[in-house]
């Protein structure tokens, strides 16, 4: 890309202004489409009343079916898009591999392993919601591959395979206990949970998301010029100055979180966290301080519009919205690629 | 003492693959290191640059020991330019210039007409102003070693370290580099492989075998038959030029 700076924050600014734009939008109809059809004007009063700015005469069934159920879901929506981008960014960048995505690290593997003891063995008798199962079954995944791999000490690569290894443990898992202990009706719901699902998500669950992302961008912000310095490498990183040991740490913790708190309540959605950063990075370049922050905005555009996809295309029923970030994204995704090749 | 080096040792599984290496270099000096391969040149450097803790023995920087200083700060005084650094991602030969500034800038700091001025000045040093726009992967071999060598200077060291930086360059452009590196009026060292080429460009040289030092001084002193053969397990004429710079011809 030879862009001069001005140009470069141009086009930044432009992919601001126009995700913001397209995901208010998004976010708009999203709210308007199901069962209850609202158009966006509706919308629009509804959420200006419920903040006390317009008196507008709304039935309390639409403001309710707006405000409780759908708004809150499409923010979720948003915010996992937001969070999954993110971390694939700040992973395909620390991991120096293209293939990196948020659950490199074995962590929708330990997700659905929880979430599996919980609904199939009960544990916890009750007292464990799934989503608590499936953030400490995360959260175990993580710990293991931070052993296996001594604590990222042992470079990119031996990462990658401890986070593979995990996959496979923890997937093996699952697979035993559906298939030793699950009923039909329990590996069915098992199955749905794992393709994602946004139903369900109501306002306690934006409020924590929000507070989990909005920490998690301030974090990676705060380390976004480290994560330029690892372009060569960590042997570059550390002779520039960077605690290449501490940066690995703290970033692969707080992905694990973000990206564990949002497999505990939407399942493991695919395929955001590995194609939205690189869309961005193939749009704006590769400096880090512009680059999360357009991959958040673009992320939560890209999970929005999945749901409504998901939401629209059959009557009745919802698809799993991780099939939809698939057939949407591959598509896409083949595109940057086509388009991408080498000019040689 | 720009550089000291006092008894360093490093060991992997082990196996010691620097064996009490003691030298100083004086500042503005350059110091070739040779050897053969695995003889623990780049191990050296790495010590040298902080990247690895010795296990014993410590380095010096006009007397204050690297341990003792943060990352950061070692940075802002000392550079290394690798042997292999390659990259997947999409940069500008400017955005590598760049990260040279890391160390000089906080986390959230604006970039600052002082960043400005040393990416420009170390642009213009390895001569590749005119290629800053341009992508990292259009770059050749020799052009790119170049643009690390700006990156490294645009972290405004007072020591410059670098490994093998013209291995994989045509001889023109490997003469080219050498020439640069010895003119920047910093405190270099550098691993070299060719023996001619550490006698033209070094002013002292250090000869590593098996991670132990085996000879160190001027390169005349230094390279002689008997070292040649017993190190480097070669035989060889010695020539003295007009410009008096050793010469070393390497027998069949």
């Amino acid at each position: 890309m030879r862009l001069s700076p001005s140009r470069a924050s141009l086009q930044f600014a432009a992919l601001v202004v126009g995700s913001l734009a397209v995901l208010v939008l998004a976010i708009a109809t999203a709210v308007g489409i199901g069962e209850m059809h609202i158009p966006l004007r509706t919308v629009a009063l509804a959420v200006t009343n419920q903040f006390g700015w317009t008196s507008a005469d709304i039935s309390r069934i639409q403001a309710s079916v707006i405000w409780d159920l759908r708004l809150s879901r499409a923010l979720v929506a948003a915010l996992c898009g937001a969070g999954l981008a993110m971390c694939g960014a700040i992973l395909q960048s620390l991991l120096r591999n293209a293939l990196a995505e948020p659950y490199v690290l074995g962590i929708s593997a330990g997700a659905s392993t929880g979430a599996v003891a919980v609904i199939i063995l009960g544990v916890g008798a009750g007292a464990i919601s799934l989503s608590m199962g499936a953030f400490a079954g995360a959260l175990a995944a993580f710990v293991f591959v931070a052993v296996l791999s001594g604590g990222g000490r042992g470079g990119a690569d031996r990462t990658i395979l401890s986070g593979v290894a995990a996959a496979q443990l923890f997937n093996a898992l699952t697979a035993y206990i559906v298939t030793t202990s699950g009923n039909a009706q329990q590996a069915r719901d098992v199955m749905f949970w794992l393709l994602g699902s946004l139903g369900g998500v109501r306002w306690p669950e934006f409020q924590l998301l929000a507070v989990v992302v909005a920490i998690g961008l301030g974090v990676c912000i705060w380390y976004a010029r480290a994560l330029d310095a690892f372009t060569f490498g960590d042997d570059a990183a550390a002779s520039m100055g960077i605690s290449v040991e501490r940066v690995r740490l703290v970033l692969f913790a707080v992905t694990a979180v973000m990206t564990a708190t949002i497999v505990s309540m939407v399942g493991s959605i695919g395929f955001v966290g590995l194609v939205v950063p690189h869309a961005v990075r193939f749009l704006i370049g590769p400096g880090h301080m512009r680059l999360l922050p357009a991959c958040l905005l673009v992320g939560a555009v890209f999970m929005v519009l999945a749901d409504i996809v998901s939401r629209s295309v059959m009557q009745q029923q919802t698809l799993p919205i991780g099939i939809v970030t698939a057939l949407v994204g591959v598509p896409c995704f083949a595109l940057i690629l086509y388009r991408a090749r080498p000019a040689t | 003492m720009s550089v000291r080096a006092e008894n360093l040792v490093w060991r992997v599984g082990g196996k010691t693959i620097v064996d009490d290496v003691s030298f100083d270099v004086e500042p503005g000096r350059v110091l070739g290191l040779l050897g053969p391969n695995g003889s623990g040149k780049s191990s050296l450097l790495r010590l040298l640059a902080g990247l690895r803790r010795p296990a014993s023995g410590r380095v010096l920087l006009d007397g204050t020991d690297i341990a003792r200083s943060g990352r950061r700060e070692l940075a802002r005084r000392v550079a290394l330019v690798q042997q292999h650094a390659a990259t997947d991602v999409n940069v500008t030969v400017e955005d590598v210039v760049r990260l040279g500034r890391t160390p000089h800038r906080g986390p959230l700091a604006a970039w600052r007409p002082a960043d400005t001025r040393a990416v420009d000045t170390a642009l213009e040093q390895v001569g590749m102003t005119g290629f800053r726009r341009q992508s990292w992967h259009s770059l050749s071999g020799g052009e790119r070693q170049r643009v690390h060598i700006a990156r490294a200077l645009a972290q405004q060291p007072r020591e410059l370290f670098l490994d093998e930086p013209t291995n994989h360059l045509d001889i023109q452009h490997q003469l080219e580099l050498l020439r640069l590196v010895s003119q920047l009026g910093l405190t270099t060292i550098v691993a070299l492989h060719d023996l001619n080429h550490a006698a033209m460009f070094c002013d002292r040289l250090l000869v590593l075998h098996r991670g132990q030092v085996v000879a160190s001084g001027a390169p005349a002193e230094v390279l002689n038959p008997d070292l040649l053969r017993d190190v480097f397990r070669v035989d060889c004429d010695f020539l003295r030029s007009d410009d008096d710079i050793l010469r070393i011809l390497y027998r069949k």
